[in-house]
């Protein structure tokens, strides 16, 4: 009561100027509402734009990496060269090393560029071959190796050009830091202008960057990411094989079967931290448990995927229960009505309606793991890698590399080509990743029901 | 024998004494399963379950203890003066399974036979030469006794695995003929089975704990191993970071701590206010449709690769800073630093923020909004007076959550933050964090049992018990938050 005969009096008597007052009041807060929902739809297009220009910076500095300069020219495989003693067994054949086919390689060239009619005035023999990649004489080796009925043919040999030319091509390499660089000649540069008006140079297609393995620090042209992605399959391969079914079978337990006790409790609360638990500590635990303690080999796959296996597994029972808990009661309590057991009524009607959902949480999980790096690094998997390792089981217990682990080694090496080779990889990874979203995303529209 | 045929052999026997049982209880019945306590097929299952669990359980374990037995009885025959000084009995066991590991390689490729290994001794032939030629390379002379010992390991280790094999595929056997005698037409095989399901359902779900146990006591045991060979006041309040090869390092943590807070809480002060009023946004102002398109392309980024954000900071953000903040400026150089990888990971931390803040935002019981609307306040002035303190445990504790994830992000650090270990203000100078050195003292050729070394596990204990506090804490908060609206 008092207060309102208190405040009467003030309103009545300022009736006037409040009036006003409350008017520029209301524009004062209006704008503050304008500001407002400007800062709103500012921070949104700031964490859509900082998106956009991730996946454009990555793709801008990576799609040349699927492109590749080659050089083809005619190579007379002479046979006293390559197989002195004449009996074509590749054993003794052999014995010629990757420097015998180096000099045949540049005899070849030069002999070629003098057929074609391309000029090499004022440019050494030794610069002619640098043309080449590195890695040419031993690809010609083991071609020859594998079939030597070639010898004594004239075969038309197509190789890559080394980084240098190739960075020419894609706008790295120009003739003013040619100048400047030991590695490379003006002078390189512009014969490899001609050999591409002859046609003995063409820009195309890089199948090998996904097939050929890891390459030396000196022919970044050369290095392809074929063990990476094989050493990703096959951990991909075993972490599914592990962590599905120990997933799924603790989440029933927890879900339909635990009673609420302390044990059920200590299990929900370790699930729950494990899931934050940062990544590089699983790597930690992968080094000391699996390497150190049970004596598995580094660098294998199946240690990498035990470590992933235990990241991911939280992921995986979390999306699990969720799958379960949205099967009504009903479909139980039915079940249960005609007389199935309690295992039976999960096992033949609750497990198969959640699976759509228990299948898209499990790729989800299976994509974060194969973009994880950092626990890979300490257990190994940053070596260098050049032997394919073999068919599983038993190349799961070779040395391998990962994708991403590939990524991180080529971005430590100096010859701005890998950054190409690095920024190439990322969309190799990130085409499995949307992949396997993509194939989440079908699984949930096509099969999830709503209740 | 390959473990992986012994998986398969295990497995065959208990597939056939599914089919035996499962055949043998439809014949005691006389073919007529009405008088069978169960179906038939859980007659087979509970033959198939004790044939091969108990069998690949007992493996498993064995696979795990052997090395254990094998190694203590093999390192007591390596007496004190075969230790080489400087050297360690960890050390000379390792020459020990590299020997041994060359002798199977020289074995096979048939430059060694069985008489020749068994009469050669280690003072009279060369050794180390002979398993260089097959490619295995010694570090050291190779001494009589460390030759007995890798002999010997040799010969425990196929004697294991060769008593593995007997004593795996027996239980298989006999856990089959175990189950296929108990089966009658009374038998209540369903309930068998089921309870034997049911264990290893929990046996399942104990992986957790055993994981976070693992972790625990691999980071606590080599911690305490670290502490014995480096003083812990030096490793907690030395303020430098400087390891050596040949010892005489200083390994403070303090220059890493400074890091890791300084790039996290850059990555706070970039994430917050961009996913607080972006969740705000999303859950107060955008239309459906809006809501639809943007939300997912903003959890789109925690979706990527923390790799790629690496790759980012490194060959986008870094130089961009350094060639219009930081050169002009005359603040540095250097392309990564706390700066780069602070911006960087504040981008990777934003749909962190706003998603759980959205989803506390639309908690907010509506009767809320309004009553505040009702008494005629703009909806900016409903969200800031009404909303943000009804939410802001769970606000809280979505940053808590975030900056637990900042603080121990690797990649972006590793790629954009830089190696130096310093304890400096200037942002665009490049230092370093406790997830870098982790990585950067545990790759590449370190000897495994010196102390910079081991510094990385300390340094991961650190980590491990600074993140768990803060998620416990997150999680506290956001409990005690939810209840209070339920």
């Amino acid at each position: 009561m008092s207060e309102i005969s208190a405040s009467a009096p003030v309103a009545t008597g300022d009736d006037m100027t409040g009036n006003k007052r409350r008017d520029i009041g209301i524009k004062r807060r209006y704008a503050a509402e304008a500001r407002f929902r400007m800062l709103g739809i500012g921070a949104v297009s700031i964490a859509v734009l900082a998106l956009v220009f991730l996946l454009v910076s990555i793709l801008s500095n990576g799609v040349s990496a699927f492109r590749q300069t080659f050089v083809a020219f005619d190579v007379t495989l002479d046979s006293s060269v390559l197989d002195k003693k004449g009996n074509r067994d590749p054993g003794e054949m052999a014995k010629v090393t990757t420097i015998g086919y180096g000099n045949l390689l540049k005899k070849a060239l030069i002999a070629d560029l003098e057929a074609k009619g391309v000029s090499t005035e004022g440019i050494s023999d030794k610069d002619i071959s640098g043309l080449l990649s590195k890695e040419a004489p031993a690809q010609l080796r083991d071609r020859v190796l594998a079939d030597p009925d070639m010898l004594d043919q004239t075969i038309n040999f197509r190789t890559y050009a080394n980084g240098r030319i190739d960075g020419y091509y894609k706008g790295r390499v120009t003739m003013e830091t040619a100048e400047l660089d030991s590695n490379v000649t003006p002078g390189q540069l512009q014969l490899a202008d001609r050999m591409r008006a002859a046609g003995m140079l063409d820009v195309g297609f890089n199948m090998g960057f996904l097939t050929d393995p890891d390459a030396s620090e000196l022919r970044p042209e050369a290095a392809g990411l074929g063990i990476a992605i094989i050493g990703s399959a096959y951990m991909m391969i075993l972490v599914l094989v592990m962590s599905l079914p120990i997933g799924i079978a603790a989440s029933i337990y927890l879900e339909e079967f635990a009673p609420q006790n302390r044990f059920t409790d200590l299990i929900e609360v370790n699930i729950n931290n494990l899931a934050a638990v940062p990544s590089i500590v699983f790597g930690l635990l992968g080094l000391a448990i699996f390497i150190n303690f049970a004596g598995l080999p580094q660098s294998a796959p199946v240690v990498g995927a035990l470590v992933l296996t235990l990241m991911t597994l939280p992921t995986i029972i979390i999306a699990t229960r969720a799958a379960l808990k949205a099967v009504p009661p009903s479909i139980r309590e039915a079940a249960l009505g005609v007389g199935a057991s309690k295992m039976q009524a999960v096992f033949h009607h609750v497990l198969p309606l959640a699976m759509p959902g228990i299948l898209t949480g499990t790729i989800i999980g299976l994509a974060q793991a194969l973009g994880e790096t950092a626990p890979l690094l300490l257990i190994g998997m940053v070596a260098f890698v050049r032997d394919f390792p073999a068919a599983p089981p038993e190349g799961f217990f070779d040395p391998a590399a990962a994708l991403p682990v590939q990524v991180y080694n080529w971005t430590q090496r100096a010859d701005p080509a890998f950054v190409e080779r690095a920024s190439g990889a990322i969309i190799v990874l990130l085409v499995f990743l949307f992949m396997m979203n993509l194939i989440a995303i079908i699984l949930r529209r096509q099969f999830e029901r709503r209740w | 024998m390959n473990i992986g045929l012994l998986i398969l052999i295990v497995l065959v026997i208990a597939l056939a004494g599914f089919l035996l049982g499962r055949r043998r209880a439809l014949s005691s019945a006389g073919g007529d399963i009405r008088k069978l306590h169960s179906l038939p097929g859980y007659y087979g299952q509970s033959v198939f379950l004790f044939s091969a669990v108990p069998a690949l359980l007992v493996m498993l374990v064995w696979l795990l203890a052997q090395p254990l037995v094998i190694e203590s009885r093999v390192s007591a025959m390596i007496s004190p003066a075969d230790i080489p000084d400087g050297s360690t009995l960890g050390l000379v066991m390792a020459d020990v399974r590299r020997i041994a590991d060359g002798i199977d390689v020289a074995m096979a490729q048939g430059t060694l036979t069985k008489s020749e290994l068994d009469s050669m001794r280690a003072d009279l032939t060369d050794v180390r030469g002979r398993l260089a030629d097959v490619g295995v390379a010694i570090g050291s002379n190779v001494s009589q006794n460390v030759f007995l010992a890798a002999k010997e390991f040799r010969a425990l280790t196929s004697i294991g695995r060769l008593a593995m094999t007997i004593v795996g595929v027996a239980l298989a056997l006999a856990g089959a003929a175990f189950a296929y005698s108990r089966i009658t037409p009374r038998y209540r095989a369903r309930n068998v089975s089921e309870a034997a399901i049911k264990g290893l359902m929990i046996l399942s779900s104990t992986v957790a704990i055993l994981t976070t146990l693992g972790i625990v006591l691999s980071l606590v045991f080599e911690t305490v191993h670290f502490f014995r060979l480096y003083p812990a006041q030096n490793f907690f309040f030395n303020p430098t970071w400087n390891p050596q090869f040949r010892g005489g390092s200083d390994l403070g943590i303090l220059p890493l701590l400074w890091g890791t807070l300084y790039v996290s809480f850059i990555a706070l002060a970039v994430a917050v206010p961009i996913g607080l009023m972006a969740a705000i946004y999303l859950a107060e102002y955008a239309s459906n449709a809006v809501r639809s398109v943007a939300k997912p392309t903003i959890e789109l980024l925690a979706g990527i690769p923390t790799i790629v954000y690496g790759l980012f900071a490194l060959i986008t953000v870094g130089p961009m800073l350094r060639d219009y903040f930081a050169q002009p400026l005359g603040l540095g150089a250097s392309s990564s630093s706390v700066m780069t990888a602070g911006l960087v990971m504040g981008i990777m931390v934003i749909p962190f923020i706003s998603s759980l803040s959205d989803d506390v935002i639309n908690a907010v019981p509506q009767a809320m909004r309004d009553g505040s609307l009702g008494l005629g306040a703009t909806k900016s002035e409903t969200v800031k007076k009404v909303i943000l303190p009804a939410a802001l445990p769970g606000i809280v504790g979505a940053i808590l959550l975030a900056a637990s994830r900042a603080i121990g992000e690797t990649m972006i650090v590793v790629m954009g933050a830089g190696a130096a270990a310093k304890l400096s203000v200037n942002p665009f100078e490049a230092m370093t964090t406790i997830t870098v050195k982790i990585v950067s003292q545990l790759t590449g050729d370190t000897e495994f049992a010196s102390p910079e070394t081991l510094v990385a596990f300390a340094l991961g204990l650190s980590l491990f018990v600074v993140t768990l506090g803060l998620n416990i804490v997150a999680l506290y908060v956001v409990r005690k938050y939810r209840e209070q609206y339920e």
